[in-house]
């Protein structure tokens, strides 16, 4: 077979849909064909910096409270003329309750809005969390050596960070990629422990940003364990669907970084 | 809310603005409310929102103007071409940074930018490729391998720039 041919089926290999017999072939045709694999291996380069660098564009939080509650009306047509019902006007007690009950409702509201807010940030975290694990290509940096994850991110952020020594303990780092989170570029680094892999995503804080915790804060997430905290500039978030001991051991590797 | 933030991120490629995108995930997300009686179980959920997310745009004010420059199925009919042997490319193809890949993205013309993101960024199969966008598998692979050609020249090109 000719070169031509095989090149036609690069494509295929880089996506991974090569038949068992045609990634056989190619492989063994790499072996003796240096500029073939020096293709495959570009085609596989470019597809791991698109996917990392196509995913640049967050939706603001306004944008998805709009869609969220056009959503919601869209949903209900109608619904506060289907709820109020018709023998309320006139009732004193029930309209003094109604008046009661919609001072709570904003007071709740106004409560709970910090607490939804909060809510959409780590469900899009784990999104990230979920979205990286279920690729093909999890980390653009894989090592297992912090002396080697931590300078790759230089000259990608703005910011640094440490990364804790993991020798003694049950942790093992695979890698690490750049993330981005309410249109801020941040570090993701993959950990894992036993067979539990787990994100620990590292941000700037900034002003607008939504306040994810004040002090150590932890939560469950759609059934993930997330610790969040922040410290020096940066916020810290690890999520991952370990034991919340697990989860917090992690947090305090991660603050005992020098 | 389902694929809300990937819908965005692909939305803005497209559109190449922050308000258009928005309005184009506003109006997908209203038009599956309305047809979601469409949709029919069984199916691809992401390549039916992709799909309606796409053919929104393709009838958007950004949209028309686009496909009146190129049209969007010119590619039917052509036969793939193998990607040149050049080692120089490969070379340069190496030192690549993400700024670069995203500025070959955005010059890429639609038909191309959309086929490398459904693929590469959000993964998905050529069939679920060929359900979003329309067109049998053997247009889908025949357009990739045209895109990322296309792609690999326009980022050698910058990369040689820069080298100068």
């Amino acid at each position: 077979m000719t070169c031509d041919l095989w090149r036609s089926k690069l494509d295929a290999y880089v996506d991974s849909v090569c038949s068992a017999e045609d990634l056989a072939n190619l492989e063994a045709h790499f072996r003796t064909c240096a500029s073939c694999a020096a293709e495959a291996l570009a085609g596989l380069r470019i597809k791991r910096m698109t996917q990392n660098a196509a995913a640049r564009y967050s939706p603001s939080r306004e944008f998805r409270l709009r869609i969220e509650e056009s959503i919601q009306a869209k949903r209900k047509p109608g619904w506060t003329f289907a709820w109020r019902p018709a023998w309320l006007p006139g009732m004193g007690m029930a309209a003094a309750a109604l008046a009661v009950g919609i001072v709570l409702i904003v007071v709740a509201l106004t409560l709970g809005i910090q607490h939804t807010e909060r809510g959409h940030a780590l469900a899009e975290l784990v999104d990230l969390h979920v979205a990286t694990l279920a690729s093909a290509n999890p980390v653009d940096v894989i090592s297992t050596d912090r002396h080697t994850v931590k300078p790759w991110f230089q000259g990608k952020l703005p910011f640094t960070f440490n990364l804790p020594e993991l020798q003694n303990s049950s942790f093992k780092l695979l890698g690490g990629k750049v993330t981005y989170f309410e249109h801020s570029p941040g570090a993701q680094l993959l950990f894992q422990i036993r067979n539990h892999q787990l994100s620990v995503f590292i941000f700037q804080n900034r002003q607008e940003t939504i306040p994810l915790s004040t002090g150590i804060a932890t939560a469950r997430e759609l059934a993930f364990n997330v610790e969040a905290w922040s410290e020096g500039g940066l916020r810290y978030v690890v999520i991952g669907d370990a034991s919340p001991a697990d989860v917090h051991e992690l947090g305090e590797l991660m603050r005992s970084a020098k | 809310m389902p694929l809300f933030a990937r819908l965005y991120n692909f939305a803005h490629w497209l559109a190449q603005d922050r308000i258009a995108a928005e309005d184009l995930v506003q109006e997908t997300y209203m038009k599956a409310l309305r047809g979601f009686s469409s949709f029919r179980q069984g199916t691809n959920f992401r390549a039916w929102m992709y799909r309606i997310l796409r053919n929104t745009f393709l009838t958007s004010q950004t949209g028309l103007k686009t496909s009146a420059l190129v049209s969007l199925d010119s590619d039917e009919g052509q036969t793939a071409e193998p990607a040149v042997a050049e080692n120089p490319e490969t070379v340069l193809l190496a030192r690549v940074e993400r700024e670069t890949i995203q500025n070959a993205l955005e010059e890429l013309p639609v038909r191309f930018r959309e086929i490398i993101l459904l693929c590469d960024l959000e993964e998905m199969s050529y069939q679920e490729i060929g359900e979003t966008l329309g067109i049998p598998m053997g247009t889908v692979m025949s357009r990739l391998s045209r895109a990322r050609k296309s792609m690999r020249e326009l980022l050698a090109a910058r990369s040689q720039g820069a080298a100068r």
